[in-house]
C-alpha cells in the first residue's frame, strides 16, 4: 500500500465546501427554527465540517483501517463521557435525597 | 519478507530509523502515532465541551445572553482564516509529497501567517472583553465581574449585556469562564502549532522533507487540521447559539 496523494482539485473542493458551510452556519442562526433545532442545525453543519477536514485533509479516506478504529474509539468513548453524565444530570431531581 | 524490502531504494534512505523496515512502514506509523496523541487531545477538548453542554442546559438564558455579546463578525472571520490555513497547511503536504520544496515553503509561511491572523484577532476580541468587565474571576485588576451589581439584581450596564429574564450576571460569568477556558486552550494549541511550524521552516529550507520523506510535515499537518475542527465546534456553540432570540445581541 503506497502514499495517495491527494490532487488539488479535491483539496480545492474540500477548502470552498467548509468555507460554504461557515457562512450557511453563520447565517441560518439568525433564522428562528422551532424548539431546540437552530442546534441541531448548527451541530449538523459542524459535523459535515469536520468530517471533510477528516476525510480529505488529514486523509482518513486514504489511510489504513488501523487509523479509523483509532478514531472510531475516541468517539466511542466521548460517546461514553457525554452518556453517563448526563444519566446522572437528568435524573438527579428523581430522588428526594439532595 | 527482508528480501524483498532490500531492492527497495527507500530503504537506503538516511531518514530511515532502524527499527523500521522501510519509509512506507516508518510513515504509517507516525501518522498511527499521531492519531493515537489526537485521541487524548478529543478526550482533553471533550471534557470542556461536556461543560459546555451541561451548564447551556441548565443556564440558557444565560448563556443566550452572553453568546450575543461576542462579536459574531470576528468570531466568523477567525473561522474563515482558519479554514485558510487548514487548507494551505493541506497545500504544504502535497508540495512535499510532489517534491516543490520553492512552493512547500511558500504554503508553510502562509499557514504561520493565517495563525498569528487568528492570534491576532482573538486578542482583539479578547481586549474588547476586558473593556467591558467580562474577564471571569475577582482577581483581575480593576475590571472584576463586580458581585455587588449581582446581588442587587440591577442591570448590568458595567458588563454592557443586555439580561433577559432567567439570566443572571453570575451565570453570564460561568459562560466566560468556559469561553476563556475554551478559547484559551485552543490558542494555547495554536501557538504550540506555530511553534512547530517554525521548525519545519528550518528543516524545509535546509531541504530535508521530500517525497520519500515528509512524515514531520505529515503529522503536523494532521494537528494544525485537529486544532481548526476544534474552532469548527467552538464558533457555532460559543458564538452562534442563541443569536435567533430577537431584540437583544
Amino acid at each position: 500500500m503506497s502514499e495517495h496523494i491527494v490532487s488539488v482539485r479535491v483539496y480545492l473542493a474540500i477548502f470552498m465546501a467548509l468555507l460554504l458551510g461557515t457562512v450557511l452556519t453563520a447565517w441560518v442562526a439568525f433564522f428562528n427554527f422551532p424548539g431546540p433545532l437552530n442546534a441541531v442545525v448548527a451541530l449538523t453543519i459542524a459535523c459535515i465540517k469536520a468530517g471533510l477536514v477528516i476525510l480529505y485533509f488529514m486523509h482518513m479516506r486514504y489511510s489504513q483501517r488501523l487509523i479509523g478504529v483509532v478514531f472510531g474509539a475516541a468517539l466511542f468513548w466521548l460517546v461514553i463521557m457525554f452518556a453517563l453524565t448526563f444519566s446522572d444530570y437528568s435524573t438527579r431531581a428523581w430522588l428526594p435525597i439532595f | 519478507m527482508a528480501e524483498s524490502y532490500a531492492t527497495d531504494h527507500a530503504v537506503s534512505h538516511p531518514a530511515l530509523q532502524h527499527h523500521f523496515e522501510n519509509m512506507e512502514q516508518q510513515r504509517e506509523a507516525g501518522a498511527l502515532g499521531m492519531w493515537v496523541f489526537l485521541v487524548t487531545e478529543i478526550m482533553f477538548f471533550g471534557g470542556m465541551f461536556l461543560a459546555y453542554t451541561l451548564y447551556r442546559g441548565k443556564y440558557p438564558e444565560s448563556f443566550e445572553v452572553a453568546s450575543n455579546h461576542l462579536d459574531i463578525w470576528l468570531g466568523a472571520i477567525n473561522t474563515l482564516v482558519l479554514i485558510c490555513s487548514s487548507f494551505t497547511m493541506a497545500l504544504t503536504v502535497y508540495c512535499t509529497q510532489i517534491g516543490k520544496q520553492q512552493l512547500q515553503i511558500f504554503f508553510l509561511v502562509l499557514t504561520m501567517i493565517f495563525g498569528l491572523s487568528f492570534l491576532g484577532i482573538k486578542a482583539v476580541e479578547y481586549k474588547q472583553k476586558y473593556d467591558d468587565n467580562l474577564i471571569p474571576g475577582r482577581l483581575i485588576p480593576g475590571h472584576p465581574f463586580n458581585p455587588a451589581i449581582q446581588e442587587e439584581g440591577a442591570p448590568a450596564d458595567h458588563h454592557k449585556l443586555h439580561l433577559i429574564p432567567g439570566a443572571t450576571v453570575r451565570n453570564v460569568e460561568l459562560f466566560y469562564w468556559i469561553y476563556f477556558a475554551m478559547t484559551g486552550m485552543h490558542a494555547l494549541h495554536m501557538i504550540i502549532g506555530l511553534g512547530i511550524m517554525l521548525v519545519l521552516l528550518y528543516f524545509s529550507i535546509r531541504g530535508r522533507y521530500g517525497p520519500e520523506y515528509h512524515n514531520p510535515i505529515e503529522i503536523s499537518g494532521l494537528y494544525w487540521h485537529f486544532v481548526d475542527i476544534v474552532w469548527i465546534f467552538l464558533f457555532p456553540l460559543l458564538y452562534l447559539l442563541g443569536r435567533h432570540i430577537a431584540g437583544h445581541g
